[in-house]
């Protein structure tokens, strides 16, 4: 196990990442620029609403950023996954996207994957706030969907 | 005063929960034994359709359901073919609000609401401002949710037909001034709509006493089972008013050539079978607080609440946001907590409340936050869970709100 590995099971390194992520949310403004798609999320509970917005060409996510009015989980693990997923290809988001949806609800997961994101493990054990901790992957999920950017290097 | 947390024996939610202490009672409260009872007899021993059967059994369900209706009559002081049975409160406001639309609001008309209240009494006007091209307007507030009686009387033109308050805020637990009200609205020719959700099931409400001429309320919020709804309605008004759903039971004769005639009301509201074992429960529910006594519940509740306000204002993590209001649930936030977050921790902790906008979205621009937490109490409650909340409410950091996660 790595020393990165091994401060990712410690709780008190976990609870400081989530509270700094609230505190001082990373990729946190809107951008106005066309090359960007947004999702307005703020169905999934009656407080949380988060704008996610990205921008994903040639096979590649190259940019995320969000805004918006959310508890500690929603701006932590949105803060978290813009961290992540930026860079990414589009297939290795998904694969990302597919461990953390699986992690929040309590199933097998790749959890070296998901570095810092591991920090919404115990989430599911308060079965009203996973939709908090999965608001900003849910909108990434649909961004990616609605890009059409998905068949790229098949 | 009566000490009510004796009657805490009644409900078995508390006996099967021992640790828990519940504070959503105005999202919804829990029920005493007669209310299950009632219910569950009607399945095991006496079911069957009402207004349909020629039996002793379907006979005895017309006799409780229409001594429910005489048990509301009672708790509201109307006649009881002035109480309708919905599905809920918001089902009885979207009666009213339709059937007003049909025959009485025209283009221009003014309704006088406010920026206090709960969805229900807003989005069907929203709707009516599209459709029918009538105005919302709201009475002035101060940021307890207090209407300023003054200030407000500007308002009440002759272009105004409809007053549409909550009679208790159900946010801020603002006591409207709905005798007021109704003089003012009646003064013009205006009629007033009120929800009584958050107030029937904590105080006597006398709709003849208050002038008041539609109210709706709700029977799980009082003890009751859910999904029924209770409309109040003066009597020559529900005989002229146009009914939201047509079908069995509700109608007197219709023919092949497509004409109708309906049956009086209240039972030209009441279309379709209806929530039976609902409605009995909740006759049985209004009977268990006839029993106990409005006053006396307003008088302990109101005691137990300032009790518990005087010790939240005393903590300094704890911003409070009706603390003048003297009555209803106290509301606030926890410096640097976002509402859901304390919720969390408040859960944690065995205690139930409710956070975020509590379906008041247009509060904020009353109190100038999107989100809070409500703690909202009824006669079962006791100082010592008001001690343990607040307690709770002290270790409320953003530290701890995340340390339940782990």
């Amino acid at each position: 196990m790595s020393e990165l590995e091994q401060l990712l099971e410690d709780p008190a390194v976990l609870r400081e990442l989530i509270m700094d992520h609230y505190k001082y949310p990373h990729n946190h403004s809107l951008v106005e620029d066309m090359q960007y798609r947004r999702a307005h999320m703020s169905s999934d509970s009656c407080i949380d609403d988060i704008t996610v917005q990205a921008k994903i060409t040639d096979g590649r996510i190259q940019d995320i950023r969000f805004d918006g009015v959310a508890c500690t989980i929603s701006t932590s693990s949105t803060s978290i996954m813009t961290d992540l997923l930026k860079g990414k290809t589009v297939e290795e988001a998904q694969y990302l996207i597919d461990q953390y949806m699986n992690m929040v609800d309590g199933k097998e997961y790749d959890a070296a994957s998901l570095e810092e994101a591991v920090a919404m493990k115990n989430v599911y054990r308060q079965a009203n706030r996973i939709r908090c901790a999965t608001i900003g992957w849910k909108a990434i999920r649909q961004l990616i969907e609605e890009s059409g950017e998905t068949d790229h290097g098949e | 005063m009566k000490d009510l947390s004796t009657l805490r024996s009644d409900f078995p939610m508390l006996k099967n929960n021992p640790e828990l202490i519940y504070f959503d009672n105005g999202a919804t409260t829990l029920k005493p034994q007669v209310v299950i009872d009632a219910v569950t007899d009607f399945y095991t021993t006496h079911t069957s359709n009402v207004h349909r059967g020629d039996y002793a059994i379907a006979a005895l369900n017309d006799r409780l359901y229409d001594e429910a209706r005489s048990s509301f009559a009672k708790l509201l002081n109307c006649e009881a073919r002035e109480v309708v049975f919905t599905h809920n409160a918001s089902a009885s406001l979207n009666q009213v609000i339709y059937g007003l639309s049909h025959g009485f609001l025209h283009e221009g008309d003014i309704i006088l609401t406010t920026e206090a209240e709960h969805a229900s009494n807003l989005l069907p006007w929203f709707r009516l401002v599209k459709e029918a091209g009538v105005e919302v307007k709201y009475l002035p507030m101060n940021a307890q949710a207090n209407v300023d009686l003054e200030a407000a009387k500007e308002l009440f033109t002759p272009r105004v037909k409809v007053v549409a308050v909550a009679m208790v805020t159900n946010v801020l637990g603002s006591i409207l001034p709905i005798k007021e009200l109704s003089a003012l609205a009646h003064e013009v020719g205006a009629l007033t709509v009120i929800d009584g959700s958050q107030a029937v099931p904590h105080m006597k409400v006398d709709v003849k006493e208050l002038g008041i001429d539609f109210l709706a309320c709700s029977a799980h919020k009082m003890c009751g089972p859910g999904g029924v709804g209770i409309l109040y309605g003066r009597y020559d008004l529900l005989e002229a008013m146009e009914p939201v759903f047509m079908g069995g039971d509700m109608n007197a004769r219709f023919d092949a050539g497509c004409g109708y005639e309906l049956k009086h009301a209240p039972t030209r509201f009441e279309a379709g079978t209806p929530n039976i074992e609902g409605v009995i429960g909740a006759g049985a529910a209004c009977e268990y607080l006839l029993q106990i006594g409005l006053d006396e519940i307003h008088a302990y509740e109101k005691e137990l609440r300032s009790y518990f306000m005087e010790q939240m204002k005393q903590l300094s993590n704890i911003q409070v946001y009706n603390p003048d209001n003297e009555y209803g649930p106290i509301t606030f936030n926890a410096e640097g907590v976002f509402s859901q977050d304390a919720a969390g921790y408040l859960s944690a902790r065995n205690i139930a409340v409710r956070s975020g906008n509590h379906c008041a979205k247009i509060l904020h621009e009353i109190i100038g936050t999107d989100s809070t937490i409500r703690a909202s109490l009824y006669f079962y409650n006791t100082k010592e869970e008001v001690d343990a909340c607040v307690a709770a409410c002290a270790d409320i950091t953003l530290e701890n709100a995340i340390g339940i996660f782990f």
